[in-house]
């Protein structure tokens, strides 16, 4: 369903407030709406929101509407702090004006190529798509970095990430080539792991770079 | 670095032979075994940043040998591997000794990949055999000769097994280069691009120089700048041109090139039987980084290590023997009584055996005193480095040390700082940064003692209860809050830690003997001549009365510190050597003239102090003079404001009275 930019914010904001605020109805006041705003006229004659005495109530098909809203909301978000490395003020900003473009199978993309992050950078919930319950349900782990492993853990590098190409020739360097069996063997003081037959220490910043596929 | 045109001629110099290949491999090992003489071997990467030269004589033929300091690519990140490639570059080798360690062949064969491309005389010494048939690997290296295109011989350097195949490989090497190693189509293309433009003549292949050029490696770069001349914009537009256009992923192209060459070469080379072997090597190097054991394995190390072996034997038991019963029982009044009753001038009875005499106060020092603690330190030092310890001990200090502004590879000049801060300063210069070289050197300069101080001040305070506790709280007051600040205020980039951890050995006696040998040897070419300098400046200045004058002028600094005059002397001895000022506070404290109070303002003081003239020349040079001047204003102005406050905090509250 496309909805106009406005009617999709609305959605958000009455998902927020209704879902995990717990409030009984959104006030469109609240969102400084008049009476007769597009937005709202929108949803109500899309048969997604209903208006009773002013106040906005979810109908079903707007529960899900905004679950999805509020989804590829905060998946934007993620992309313009973990991706671009845009944060703060300006990334909410950018956030807001890309999630607008994320219909028709994008944010499924996305999501996979976040590979199905659970909170936006502010700590709320991304809600899952139909794409995260796959990869739930086929056990598929995904790609991490070496941070997110657990002393033991084995797996395949799957890349390297990082801006400063001396820090990759090092890596690459000791054998943390994508494809390489490694094995995490310590995490803490620092992340420990063998590649081949040699051992590796190094520290967090280096151990964030390196993503690893686990078996 | 210049180019290189000049043509060796060939009858006047002896063919070289380099040794190159990461660290820890054993190429030092080999190096000893070919030429006979001695260099430090060591477990720790980055220790042997010396060039070691050597002379073998092969088949009635003399060769230099040439060590040179681990490297893992030809396209070079730290100064160590620059040194190792300028090597390559600049001597002309006749043969390449490339030394890997056959457990890691498949890994480190990439690097023979790129000598083969730079159009060196390769030959592969596949190390450390011993070890890796004992974990159950097997190779087929005739195979693998066969593809490379190069003599490939199997070794254990350590066990002396394979040195007589490599002798005989370099007289016999051929101008055979190795077989040509290809890559895609598309990398193949964009090398031709930039290979054809290159006209000047070069000791390196321009394959493998267009390769480096494309990876944007700066040396290689102002080389082929300034060789190329007036044709450079050209080669370095289409050189901009590429990396631009493979600006996603060059390097890691190349290295997955690379990755898959090594494994067509690999196929079939190695056998893996059965599981992996759990060691007793590897059990106990998991107990040492493992916090909860390896906290306290560190604690005990440096306890017994530094603080019993050192502190106690050395400096105690040690010192009491050679200084106490030997020189002052017996050589002293031996030497005095020659002394004065051959030499009727009394000037040069002065300078001989003195108050400040040449034998009383400068072997009497060098050789009683700081002999015996810089002995055992040694000893203790490379029993670390040879068990493989000292990367282990990093790794648990880097988290700690980055509040510093540094990774934990500085943990090896610092621990190293507690035997001689002069070699440490040297040491750092295997920091990667300028930022965490300047770091390290600044904390060694301040607080951290070394073994000679150590052992005398340890002495000294163990008298007087408490004082210790206050000296090692000052100490450690002054380094965190001066090493926060200086990794909080210093610009730069954030320090990475990344280091190999070799396998954990049980060192061998004869070469930690032979290491703390050479070290020994090192320390006492350059100390005794400052002692002795020392001796004669101050006897010169006794019989001038001008170190009276300089003691008067001192004098007021003293008595703001709460110190007497006589004090004076043992800052002045301070300048000369640290431990010397150490030890002069030793004499005063035996003619009664400081109390509990004075003897710890003076220790803080008098270790903050500025370093030993060795240390600042050693500064200098590693630093440059800027960085240097700064460090000792800030040292002298921190030592002697600490040794203030000290004196004010404890005279108000009457401690240490």
């Amino acid at each position: 369903m496309k909805l106009s930019d406005h009617a999709e914010e609305i959605l958000e904001a009455m998902w927020i407030a209704i879902e995990e605020q717990d409030a009984a109805f959104y006030d469109p006041a609240s969102m400084q709406l008049a009476d007769d705003d597009a937005g709202c006229r929108e949803l109500v004659g899309k048969s997604l929101v209903e208006l009773r005495h002013g106040m906005l109530y979810f109908r079903p098909e707007g529960r899900e509407e905004g679950k999805k809203t509020i989804r590829r909301h905060r998946l934007a978000e993620r992309l313009m702090m973990d991706v671009f490395n845009i944060k703060g003020e300006e990334g909410d900003d950018k956030a807001c004006l890309f999630e607008h473009l994320l219909h028709e199978g994008v944010d499924t993309k996305l999501c996979t190529m976040l590979n199905h992050p659970e909170t936006c950078p502010h700590g709320k919930p991304i809600p899952p798509g139909d794409c995260c319950l796959e990869a739930r349900r086929s056990g598929d782990l995904g790609v991490v970095p070496l941070t997110e492993c657990k002393s033991g853990q084995e797996g395949e590098i799957a890349y390297i990430q990082t801006d400063d190409s001396k820090k990759m020739q090092k890596l690459m360097a000791m054998g943390v080539l994508p494809g390489n069996q490694i094995l995490l063997t310590q995490a803490f003081p620092s992340y420990i792991f063998k590649v081949g037959f040699s051992e590796f220490a190094i520290d967090t910043a280096l151990a964030r770079e390196i993503f690893v596929r686990k078996r | 670095m210049s180019p290189v045109t000049v043509h060796k001629s060939e009858a006047s110099s002896p063919r070289t032979v380099v040794l190159v290949g990461n660290p820890n491999v054993g190429k030092s090992v080999l190096f000893n075994a070919l030429t006979g003489s001695y260099v430090t071997v060591s477990n720790y990467p980055g220790t042997s940043v010396e060039v070691a030269r050597g002379t073998a004589v092969i088949d009635g033929q003399s060769w230099q040998v040439i060590d040179t300091p681990g490297m893992y690519a030809m396209h070079t990140i730290t100064e160590e591997e620059r040194v190792a490639r300028e090597i390559l570059l600049k001597e002309r080798p006749d043969v390449v000794l490339h030394v890997l360690d056959a457990r890691n062949l498949e890994r480190m064969l990439a690097m023979t990949i790129q000598l083969i491309e730079a159009g060196l005389p390769v030959v592969l010494v596949v190390n450390i055999m011993d070890e890796a048939e004992r974990m159950g690997l097997s190779f087929d290296l005739p195979a693998l000769e066969q593809r490379l295109g190069i003599p490939v011989i199997a070794a254990a350097t350590a066990r002396k097994r394979g040195i007589e195949e490599i002798r005989q490989a370099i007289s016999s090497l051929g101008s055979s280069c190795g077989l040509p190693i290809a890559y895609s189509r598309l990398l193949e293309g964009d090398i031709a691009e930039v290979a054809r433009l290159m006209q000047g003549d070069y000791l390196l292949s321009r394959r493998a120089l267009a390769l480096l050029l494309l990876q944007g490696d700066d040396e290689i770069t102002a080389l082929v700048a300034g060789v190329e001349g007036d044709g450079y914009p050209v080669l370095e537009h289409k050189v901009k041109e590429i990396a631009f256009e493979r600006r996603e992923s060059f390097h890691l192209d190349l290295s997955l090139e690379r990755k898959e060459t090594v494994r067509r070469l690999m196929s079939g080379v190695m056998h893996v039987e059965g599981q992996r072997r759990e060691t007793w090597s590897s059990r106990f190097s998991r107990l040492t980084v493992q916090p909860l054991t390896g906290i306290p394995l560190l604690l005990a190390t440096l306890y017994f290590g530094l603080y019993k072996f050192v502190g106690g034997f050395g400096a105690g038991t040690l010192v009491d023997l050679l200084e106490g019963e030997l020189f002052e029982g017996w050589f002293a009044p031996w030497i005095i009584t020659l002394v004065n009753g051959w030499i009727p001038w009394w000037w040069l009875q002065e300078l001989l055996v003195g108050e400040y005499g040449i034998f009383t106060l400068g072997l009497r020092y060098a050789v009683g005193i700081i002999l015996p603690i810089v002995a055992t330190f040694f000893i203790f030092f490379s029993l670390l480095e040879d068990g493989g310890y000292l990367p282990r001990l990093a790794l648990m200090v880097d988290r700690v040390f980055k509040w510093f502004g540094l990774s934990g590879r500085a943990v090896i000049p610092m621990v190293l700082g507690f035997g001689c801060s002069t070699m440490a300063t040297m040491v750092t210069r295997t920091l990667e940064t300028v930022r965490e070289r300047v770091i390290a050197t600044l904390l060694l300069a301040l607080a951290i003692p070394c073994s000679a101080q150590l052992g005398v001040i340890l002495a000294l305070l163990a008298q007087t209860p408490g004082a210790l506790a206050v000296w090692a709280g000052c100490m450690l007051v002054l380094l965190v809050v001066v090493g926060i600040l200086a990794g909080r205020m210093m610009p730069g980039e954030a320090p990475m830690f990344y280091m190999e951890l070799p396998p954990m050995r049980l060192p061998q006696l004869s070469n930690v003997l032979t290491k703390t040998y050479t070290r020994m040897q090192w320390y006492f070419l350059e100390i005794l001549p400052l002692f002795v300098l020392a001796s004669v400046l101050l006897w010169l200045g006794k019989i001038t009365n001008s170190l009276e004058r300089l003691i008067d002028a001192l004098s007021p600094l003293m008595h703001a510190i709460g110190l007497p005059r006589d004090a004076a002397v043992a800052f002045i001895f301070g300048f000369f050597r640290r431990d010397y000022g150490a030890a002069g506070l030793y004499d005063l404290q035996s003619a009664g003239l400081l109390d509990g109070r004075q003897l710890t303002v003076a220790a803080v003081t008098l270790t903050l102090f500025i370093p030993c003239v060795a240390q600042f020349l050693m500064m200098f040079k590693e630093r440059g003079w800027k960085v240097s001047l700064g460090i000792f204003v800030l040292v002298s102005l921190l030592a002697f404001g600490s040794g203030y406050l000290l004196n004010q905090l404890l005279v108000t509250t009457g401690l240490l009275g």
